[in-house]
C-alpha cells in the first residue's frame, strides 16, 4: 500500500556539509505490514520516515500510498492518511492547550475546519473512555493542558491522536528514546494494541534492537541511506540480537554499529 | 491636591484612550500570543485605519461603513505581511517591517486622495460637522455623544466574537499554529494559512483601533502608529501580570483593555509628576523591555540556584 521508489534525498547540497540521507531507496508495504526500522545514527531511518510524511521534498523519486502519488503532496494533507508520533514527546501536541482540545484537533484530521464548534459535547464524552482505556487517570484531567503531562503520558495521548481518525499509514520515530526505560515498556505497549485493534500498517523506528526484534511482523535495516536487510515472517521471528548484529556487519559492509544501538541492544 | 484633583480630572480621558488602544493591542495579542509571532506591520496599519476612515467619512460616507471598509484595510495589510511570509520566505518580524515601511507612503498617498500634492501628512476632522462615532471633546460630559458607553459596547462585542471564533474549529486551528506547528502540520491543518488568517485579524484589530482613535481626537496622522507595537505589548504585559492570566483568550483579551488603561493611568501620573512629553517613548520602551526581561531573568536565577544547589551536594558528597 506504501511504495517508495528510488528515492533520493540530499541534505545542504553543493556545500561542504553536503549530506545524502537517501541514495536511491525502494521500500514497499503490504496492508497490515507492522515494520520496525533499525540503523545506526545517520542512516537515514528519521529521513524516510519524515520524506513519507512530507516535511520536506525529496530530490527524486516517487512515493505513493493505495496507488495514489502523493510526492508533492504538502504536509497537511498527507496527515489525512498519516499518523505519526515524535521522539520529542513535547512535538505531538500543543503544550498550551487542553487535553481535551489536542484530540478535537487530531478528530479533524483531513476534514475541512470551518466555523463550527471546535469540540462537541458528544466527542467530550468519547474522549473520556477513549482516554480512560489508557489507565493514566487522563480522564479526568480533560481540560489540563496538555504541557503539564509527563513524557509517556503525552506520548501516549499523541499515540491516541495519530489513530483517532484511522490512518492508512501510522509513523513512530523513536517514539521511546526520550523515556526512561519503563514507561517506554508501557508505551510500545500501548503503540502494539492500537496498531493491533485499528489493524495499521506501520513504520516504526527503534534504536532498540531487542524492541525491533520483538515487534512487528517485519525488520528492516538501514545503512548510509539504503535499506540493507528486509526480514519478515518465521525467518523474523527467529532472529536474536546476536545473529541481527552478524548479519548486519554482512550486509553492510560496517563493523561497528553506535554505541546507541549498542546500548540500546 | 491639585496633584489627585488633576489626575480624577483626567481619569475619563485615560479611559477612552485606554480602551481605543485596548482593541489596538487584542490585534497585538492575537499576533504575538496566540500565533507567537511579533508582528509590527500595526505600526502601519493603525494609521491606515485612520487614514481611510477619516477619508472616506469626509466624502460623505456613512462613519460605521467607513470603519467597517478601514477594518477591510488593515485586513489587506495583514496579508501582504502573511504573503511575504509564506510565499517568500521572509522572516515574519522582516515581513512585517516591510508591509509597515510601505504603508508609510501608501497612508501618505490616501490621506492626499483628491489633493493637488497627491500627499498629505494629516487629515483634520471635526466632529461638529460629522457624526463620529466616539470623540474626545465629550468625554467628560454625561450625554449620549459620551464616547465611554460606546466603547465599552464596541470593546464587548468583538471580545465576544473573537472568544467565539477561537473556540470554533478554523480558530482553534490558529491556535494549535501558534503552540505547535510541526503538531498542528501533522494534524492536517495548513499552518500557512492559518498564519495569514492570524495576521489579517490582528491587523483588522488594529484597524479599528485606528479609526477610533483617528476620529477621537479630531484627526488622522502619518505618525499616529509609530511605536503601537511597543505601546500594545505594554497593554498585553500589564493586563497579563494584572489579571494572572496565560492561556485563556477571554482573559488574555480582557488584559488588553484593563492593561491599556492603566498603562494610560500610569502615562497621566508620570506626566504629571513632571516627565517631559518628548520622552515618553523612551520611558514606554524602557517599560516593555523590563517587563519583557523579568520572565528571562527569573528562568536564569531559578537556573543558577538549581546548578548551586547540586554544586554543593556535589562537595558535600566529595568531603
Amino acid at each position: 500500500m506504501l511504495e517508495l521508489k528510488n528515492v533520493s534525498k540530499t541534505f545542504h547540497p553543493g556545500t561542504v556539509n553536503a549530506k545524502t540521507a537517501l541514495h536511491g531507496l525502494n521500500l514497499t508495504l503490504n496492508d497490515g505490514d507492522f515494520v520496525t526500522v533499525i540503523g545506526g545514527n545517520g542512516a537515514g531511518k528519521s529521513t524516510m520516515l519524515n520524506a513519507i510524511a512530507g516535511v520536506f521534498p525529496v530530490d527524486s523519486g516517487a512515493i505513493t500510498i493505495d496507488g495514489k502519488d502523493i510526492t508533492n503532496l504538502p504536509e497537511h494533507r498527507r496527515a489525512a492518511f498519516i499518523g505519526r508520533v515524535f521522539q520529542d514527546p513535547m512535538m505531538g501536541t500543543a503544550g498550551t492547550m487542553d487535553i481535551e482540545e489536542n484530540l478535537a484537533l487530531a478528530a479533524r484530521r483531513g476534514k475541512r475546519r470551518g466555523l463550527r464548534w471546535g469540540i462537541s459535547k458528544v466527542e467530550r464524552q468519547d474522549y473520556r473512555e477513549l482516554l480512560s482505556t489508557l489507565g493514566l487517570g487522563l480522564e479526568n484531567r480533560l481540560t489540563t493542558h496538555a504541557g503539564l503531562l509527563s513524557g509517556g503520558q503525552r506520548q501516549a495521548l499523541t499515540l491516541l491522536m495519530a489513530a483517532l481518525v484511522r490512518p492508512r499509514l501510522l509513523l513512530l520515530d523513536e517514539h521511546t528514546a526520550a523515556l526512561d526505560p519503563k514507561t517506554a515498556a508501557k508505551v510500545l505497549e500501548l503503540s502494539d494494541r492500537i496498531v493491533e485493534e485499528n489493524q495499521l500498517t506501520t513504520l516504526m523506528v527503534t534504536h532498540n534492537m531487542r524492541d525491533a526484534i520483538e515487534h512487528g511482523n517485519r525488520l528492516i535495516m538501514m545503512s548510509e541511506g539504503r535499506i540493507v536487510l528486509d526480514i519478515s515472517g518465521e525467518e523474523k521471528k527467529r532472529l536474536t540480537v546476536d545473529s541481527l548484529l552478524a548479519r548486519f556487519t554482512r550486509a553492510s559492509g560496517e563493523e561497528m554499529l553506535t554505541d546507541r544501538v549498542l546500548i540500546g541492544a | 491636591m491639585d496633584f489627585l484633583q488633576s489626575l480624577i480630572n483626567s481619569l475619563p480621558g485615560v479611559a477612552g484612550q485606554g480602551l481605543i488602544w485596548g482593541l489596538m493591542a487584542m490585534g497585538v495579542y492575537i499576533t504575538y500570543r496566540v500565533l507567537d509571532i511579533a508582528d509590527l506591520t500595526v505600526d502601519g496599519s493603525l494609521a491606515t485605519g485612520g487614514a481611510v476612515s477619516v477619508l472616506l467619512t469626509l466624502n460623505g460616507m456613512n462613519v460605521w461603513l467607513a470603519t467597517l471598509i478601514a477594518m477591510l484595510a488593515g485586513m489587506l495589510a495583514g496579508l501582504i505581511t502573511g504573503m511575504f511570509h509564506t510565499k517568500c520566505g521572509i522572516p515574519a518580524i522582516l515581513s512585517g517591517i516591510l508591509t509597515q515601511l510601505a504603508l508609510y507612503s501608501i497612508n501618505l498617498r490616501i490621506m492626499g486622495w483628491g489633493t493637488s500634492a497627491g500627499t498629505q501628512a494629516t487629515l483634520a476632522i471635526r466632529v461638529d460637522n460629522y457624526d463620529l462615532i466616539v470623540s474626545s471633546r465629550y468625554v467628560r460630559e454625561l450625554s449620549l455623544s459620551n464616547p465611554l458607553p460606546v466603547l465599552v459596547i464596541i470593546t464587548a462585542v468583538v471580545i465576544a466574537v473573537l472568544c467565539w471564533y477561537f473556540g470554533t474549529e478554523s480558530g482553534s486551528a490558529l491556535r494549535a499554529t501558534g503552540a505547535n506547528r510541526q503538531m498542528s502540520r501533522a494534524q492536517g491543518v495548513n499552518t500557512a494559512s492559518a498564519t495569514v488568517l492570524g495576521l489579517m485579524l490582528s491587523n483588522g484589530m488594529v484597524a479599528l483601533a485606528g479609526t477610533l482613535l483617528a476620529q477621537y481626537q479630531g484627526s488622522s496622522t502619518i505618525d499616529m502608529g509609530r511605536g503601537a507595537i511597543v505601546i500594545g505589548l505594554a497593554a498585553v504585559i500589564i493586563g497579563e501580570v494584572l489579571l494572572r492570566g496565560r492561556g485563556k483568550v477571554f482573559t488574555g483579551l480582557i488584559g488588553c483593555s484593563v492593561g491599556a488603561i492603566v498603562y494610560y493611568f500610569v502615562i497621566q501620573i508620570v506626566l504629571r509628576l513632571g516627565l517631559d512629553t518628548n520622552d515618553l517613548k523612551l520611558f514606554t520602551a524602557l517599560i516593555v523591555a523590563l517587563f519583557l526581561a523579568i520572565p528571562y531573568w527569573k528562568g536564569q536565577l531559578s537556573i543558577r540556584r538549581r546548578s548551586r544547589a547540586s554544586q554543593a551536594k556535589e562537595e558535600q558528597n566529595n568531603a
